[in-house]
């Protein structure tokens, strides 16, 4: 556009210049015209050629930009960006949690030893409750308005980009939960040896239930009203940390050691850290058919 | 057409023997295509014809019922990360993030596909979203959501392109402008393959080469 302006331009000034005899300044006008015709042509020509490279190159040699670390970063970001824009994703998981575990005190009572006994299992359940109302999210609306598609067309390989998007989950549901918990402990009259217990048991044991959350959802992604399945698919899979988890808390509130319960959580969260993202991805292909 | 030249190369993307089965009825059968660079290919049939399906199929989102899909004359899940580089595909959904302003959207999109993020501005500017960049995509119009996804198109070096109803909610000097960018895609060596209901109005017909997908009760029976 400019470079035809400019030959626009060039043309006017010569018009003006040569006003005074006519003849010549018509033909100077074609000249001119024909000259600055050849140029643009050439101009785009050029154009073409460096697109043509700039293709050529993008066959044989990846372009910096696709680095795995810089593929995650881009999802984390992206998800935590949208996360801050859209505050309820944050509040609702917590609210809910909070809600729970305060209204249980007020239906039991208020006596210091029934509650500190049941206190693990209240705020365990609770926090599982939490993530599987929370887990629907994950992909949802990226399904219902195509990033999803963009994401799996990517040329960065599926499980970098899913990896990012439940540390996002993660970081938006289970983080805040953590951060929680004691407070909640302390209304739960929970005994003082157990708190480290339950914060090392929820700071290994969330990570799990996003990553094996992950896998129902992109399993139940295609479907109009999945959370039923959703909720059967995950829920017994969710079992085996709930267990080993106030399993842990319950022995250090007798002063015992708990390595052992903690070990097998653990192990449960590499585990699922290692083949869950993968199975996403499957999942993700199938559901997007 | 200006495509006889390159007839000898390898084509781009190409189908071998394509079966296309929806809720048990039969959409196409034994289609097999050669696209080259520098063809124009429209899909064309009515509604619930598979034209979507032989979209997703081609870029490999959804898979045949039978046939196989080469990129370069490789089976397209042998070389998914070098096919998925060179490919862009733009489906029905427009993958704009109303949380997210356009800027952002867009910026999002070319990372995503390993482009650059540089001159995103003025790609916004090319489809008419100069000051909107700052908005959020959900205070946008249904079509400027389709706008700032064609942006890409402006930044792909992806020598396949595999657009879905690209001009949908687009207005008229919008088709004609995309239109130019699909005949320069194809002049530099990249092919364009596109469904619409609209005719197109600046490319010529001799330049196009159409798919006819013809889905009848009939053609399910014989």
């Amino acid at each position: 556009m400019t470079l035809k302006a400019n030959a626009e331009q060039a043309t006017k000034h010569s018009v003006t210049k040569h006003t005074t005899i006519k003849s010549s300044s018509t033909e100077s006008l074609s000249a001119e015209s024909v000259i600055m015709g050849k140029v643009s042509i050439e101009h785009i020509s050029l154009e073409s050629s460096t697109l043509k490279s700039t293709t050529l190159e993008s066959h044989t040699q990846s372009s910096p930009q696709l680095s795995y670390r810089h593929a995650f970063m881009l999802v984390l970001k992206r998800d935590l960006t949208i996360a801050m824009r859209h505050k309820d994703d944050i509040i609702n998981p917590l609210l809910f949690f909070v809600i729970v575990v305060t209204l249980f005190p007020l239906g039991i009572g208020p006596e210091a030893q029934t509650l500190s006994r049941i206190a693990p299992g209240i705020i365990w359940v609770a926090a599982l409750l939490a993530t599987l109302l929370s887990l629907d999210r994950l992909f949802k609306s990226d399904h219902l308005d195509g990033s999803l598609e963009q994401m799996l067309l990517s040329p960065h390989p599926i499980f970098i980009l899913v990896l990012a998007k439940i540390f996002a989950h993660w970081l938006i549901t289970g983080l805040p939960l953590i951060l929680i918990a004691p407070l909640l402990a302390v209304l739960l009259h929970l005994d003082e040896r157990s708190y480290t217990a339950l914060l090392l048991t929820l700071l290994l044991g969330t990570p799990v239930l996003s990553l094996l959350g992950a896998v129902g959802v992109a399993l139940t992604v295609g479907i109009k009203k999945g959370g039923v399945l959703l909720s059967l698919l995950v829920l017994p899979l969710y079992i085996p940390v709930l267990i080993f988890a106030t399993s842990a808390i319950d022995t250090a509130a007798l002063g015992l050691p708990y390595s052992g319960q903690l070990a097998i959580i653990a192990a449960l969260f590499f585990g699922s850290l290692t083949l869950a993202p993968f199975a996403v991805g499957a999942a993700l292909k199938v559901s997007t058919n | 057409m200006n495509t006889l030249s390159k007839k000898n190369s390898t084509p781009l993307i190409s189908a071998k023997k394509l079966t296309c089965i929806r809720e048990e009825r039969l959409l196409f059968d034994e289609l097999s295509l050669e696209i080259s660079a520098g063809d124009i290919v429209q899909v064309e049939g009515p509604n619930g014809s598979g034209k979507t399906s032989l979209l997703r199929i081609l870029s490999g989102l959804s898979q045949p019922y039978d046939g196989k899909i080469f990129y370069k004359n490789q089976l397209i899940s042998r070389c998914r990360e070098e096919f998925h580089q060179n490919l862009l595909y733009f489906g029905h959904l427009s993958g704009v993030k109303g949380e997210m302003t356009a800027e952002e959207n867009l910026d999002f999109n070319l990372a995503l596909h390993g482009n650059n993020t540089t001159e995103s501005l003025a790609y916004l500017a090319n489809v008419n979203l100069a000051g909107f960049e700052d908005s959020l995509a959900s205070h946008l119009s249904a079509g400027q959501h389709r706008r700032i996804a064609l942006a890409r198109l402006y930044q792909s070096h992806a020598p396949i392109w595999i657009l879905d109803e690209p001009f949908t909610a687009i207005d008229k000097q919008g088709v004609a402008s995309l239109e130019q960018l699909f005949i320069a895609h194809a002049a530099r060596g990249g092919c364009v393959i596109l469904t619409t209901h609209q005719d197109l109005i600046t490319i010529k017909p001799e330049q196009v080469t159409k798919i006819t997908l013809d889905y009848s009760y009939d053609s399910a029976f014989d």
